[in-house]
């Protein structure tokens, strides 16, 4: 990764659900040179709102612009930054490798070593399923890459402040 | 009784108090055109392109305070509109914009005058609507106008396709107060931050008020006024913010930036604290940032708090109304604060004020055969006593008429300060002049912007409406002209304007009066006599081709590199 790891913010935004609402979020990214790193949105537990987990690399003053800029869209209930918020944080990927012959068995070790599951194979291939947190996720491509990666596929990170574990 | 949506729209127009539009009609909103026949309490003024409906719908709402309100056609219409909702959002301008959309069935099929309108201008609207449901609409519409005039007021846009302009409901329509759960404005200052401020004012040896457009927008020019004299408090404006403080007030430094007066200017980069009250800092005011007021500490005061941090560092962010900010201030400052002697606190810092007004002031070199611009626009200001509205285009015309009109009262200067839209300035004349239509409403242009919207003579006209139209004409486009003179070597590209048309002529033609004005025993008679026309007029005043606006802090310099005449 060439960014900065302590200029990673993760970002939850809890929108109205109304037509152009992404477009209004994504365009307030793109038309302020924000970069959007990962973007995941669903339909959030009360109707009628959706979820948004926005990563994004800033430093602190573009990080502020972007929380203000966000809180200022008319269709944006709620935006909460993570870095100082005890929270849990995933993310899920497919990955398709090249598997042939003795390298299957590798790779079926590399997966069990990082509890992935094994959801499609094919003569030649094999499709792993791998939930965890992004640095996780970089390590498992990493170590899959001399096997020869066909396709990757990436929810983007979720995330959830934990709960308070005492009164 | 059931409606449709064309006359639920009218009507609702109606409950939120509109008695004026700006439009042009066409295919995809003509149902509503037809129902507006019967609605002879809403005024139409029908202009002569989409842009100078926006534009006078944003002249009559700087001019007023109220709501604006434009009904264009969808496709052209709604691209033709985009200019005029940028320069209102730049500005934070409310307005309502009605376009036309195709029918629902055929959006996204590459209908004829189809555009995907909320998605042109999204980024440049506050917000904006396409109405799919016709039992919606009237919700919409109050949503509308609420958002556009409350917290940082902008414009909003409503995409109404032609099936839900005919579709019908019944009409229901709610007075409460509108309230969103995503949308709340925060209006009342933080008390702790008004003490920090006034904590900052009373340690400051040196301060100065920095007011911007939000002074305007939240009517606070008056609180304003009362907090600098019982302070003793030099005040400095934006582009934005003149007219919020009265430029015959001993405390009035002019205005700042690019082309701002080396007083305020100086006075910026000299103060030990800026009170920033609705400006935003933008890069004509503060030219180079890391240079910028670097002996100030600085007190904030914004209701958007995205203007906040954006660009300067802020000590005291105080994000507010304007006026109940103030209102807040001048409270502590008369109850915590009246002990202090204020009268002579800053007195050696308003003298060093006063030696640099005195030493470099706002001047000319009056050489040559012709009028020169600053000259003329100075006779406007004594022969109109300053009661007028004065509408700008955007260029060198603009900045002349900031720097000599010399304002003294809120909504008497509009101007295109964020955009910099040539063209604005007649339409929003227009704009002004069906709100006010006894006073005196002049659109002081080049010879190069007039072009852009002068279409909008013909609406002058079939309305009779008085306006007059100012063109200090240099057969140039002045400002490039000035930049390409400075900075690129005298190379004039592309800013010659010869072939211009005879302005006289051309005022005739629309039915106006036309005047021409070469010399300067001829400027006040004839001035004074086109103004006291009761009818439209052009006004062609003939100035030195290649006069330069000073002073002028060049694109990316600190404002004490200041080049003066």
């Amino acid at each position: 990764m060439m960014e900065n790891e302590k200029d990673r913010h993760v970002l939850s935004v809890l929108v109205e659900n109304e037509p152009g609402v992404l477009s209004r979020v994504v365009g307030l990214f793109s038309g302020r040179g924000y970069n959007i790193y990962s973007l995941n949105v669903a339909p959030a537990l009360e109707e009628g709102t959706s979820h948004m987990t926005i990563t994004t690399y800033g430093d602190m003053q573009i990080l502020e612009q972007i929380m203000k800029q966000l809180h200022k869209i008319v269709s944006v209930i709620k935006v909460v930054e993570y870095s100082d918020i005890p929270a849990v944080e995933r993310e899920m990927m497919f990955v398709k490798v090249q598997a042939e012959g003795a390298m299957r068995g590798e790779i079926l070790r590399t997966v069990d070593i990082f509890r992935c599951k094994v959801i499609d194979v094919s003569p030649t291939e094999i499709t792993i399923e791998a939930t965890g947190d992004h640095e996780k996720l970089d390590a498992i491509v990493g170590l899959l890459h001399r096997f020869g990666i066909k396709e990757i596929a990436r929810t983007g990170s979720v995330v959830m402040r934990r709960s308070r574990r005492s009164e | 009784m059931e409606l449709t949506g064309a006359q639920i729209l009218l009507e609702s127009l109606k409950k939120e108090g509109v008695d004026v539009l700006f439009g042009y009609p066409g295919g995809a909103i003509i149902d509503i055109y037809d129902e507006l026949t019967r609605y002879p309490e809403l005024h139409h003024y029908l202009v002569r392109h989409e842009q100078g409906a926006v534009h006078a719908a944003d002249g009559y709402a700087r001019a007023t305070g109220k709501v604006g309100v434009a009904l264009v056609t969808s496709g052209p219409g709604a691209t033709n509109a985009v200019t005029g909702l940028a320069t209102a959002y730049c500005d934070s301008i409310p307005l309502v914009v009605i376009t036309g959309q195709v029918a629902t069935g055929l959006i996204g099929n590459d209908a004829f005058q189809e555009v995907d309108t909320v998605g042109i201008t999204r980024p440049c609207t506050k917000y904006n609507y396409l109405v799919k449901d016709v039992t919606k609409l009237s919700q919409i519409i109050r949503e509308a106008f609420y958002i556009a005039r409350t917290g940082r007021p902008g414009p909003v846009l409503i995409d109404l396709p032609k099936d839900v302009q005919l579709a019908k409901t019944e009409f229901k329509w709610s007075d409460d107060a509108v309230s969103m759960r995503s949308y709340n404005p925060n209006y009342r200052p933080n008390h702790n931050q008004l003490r920090k401020a006034m904590e900052a004012l009373k340690a400051s040896s040196s301060p100065v008020i920095l007011a911007g457009g939000g002074v305007i927008l939240s009517n606070a020019s008056e609180v304003l006024t009362q907090f600098a004299q019982e302070t003793r408090c030099p005040v400095a404006c934006t582009l934005m913010g003149l007219g919020c403080f009265p430029s015959s007030s001993d405390l009035w430094l002019g205005m700042v930036g690019m082309h701002g007066t080396y007083t305020a200017n100086m006075s910026l980069n000299n103060a030990d604290l800026i009170i920033c009250v609705g400006g935003r800092f933008d890069d004509r005011v503060t030219g180079k940032l890391s240079t910028f007021a670097p002996k100030a500490k600085v007190v904030h005061i914004d209701i958007d708090p995205t203007t906040i941090r954006k660009n300067v560092k802020v000590d005291v962010p105080v994000v507010a109304d304007c006026r109940l900010a103030l209102e807040g201030m001048l409270d502590l400052l008369r109850s915590k604060y009246a002990a202090e002697e204020w009268e002579n606190r800053h007195k050696s810092w308003l003298e060093t004020l006063h030696t640099w007004q005195t030493e470099q002031p706002l001047s000319w070199q009056a050489k040559g055969r012709y009028l020169k611009p600053q000259h003329v626009v100075r006779v406007l200001r004594q022969i109109t006593d300053g009661d007028a509205i004065i509408a700008t285009e955007v260029g060198q015309n603009q900045m002349w008429a900031a720097q000599f009109y010399d304002f003294d009262a809120p909504r008497t200067f509009l101007t295109s300060g964020g955009l910099g839209t040539m063209g604005y300035g007649l339409p929003a004349a227009m704009g002004a002049q069906v709100a006010f239509p006894d006073k005196l409403v002049i659109d002081i242009a080049g010879d190069g912007s007039i072009q852009m919207n002068i279409q909008e003579m013909a609406t002058i006209v079939q309305n009779k409406l008085p306006v007059k139209v100012l063109i200090l004409n240099n057969t140039y486009l002045g400002m490039v002209r000035q930049w390409q003179e400075l900075f690129y070597k005298h190379n004039y590209s592309s800013t010659s304007m010869r072939g211009q048309p005879d302005f006289v002529k051309l005022a005739e033609a629309y039915g106006a009066e036309g005047y021409r004005i070469t010399d300067e025993a001829d400027l006040e008679p004839m001035l004074r006599k086109a103004l006291s026309s009761p009818n439209p007029a052009i006004i062609d005043v003939l100035i030195e081709p290649e006069e330069d606006v000073y002073p002028m802090v060049p694109a990316g310099a600190a404002l004490d590199e200041m080049l003066l005449v």
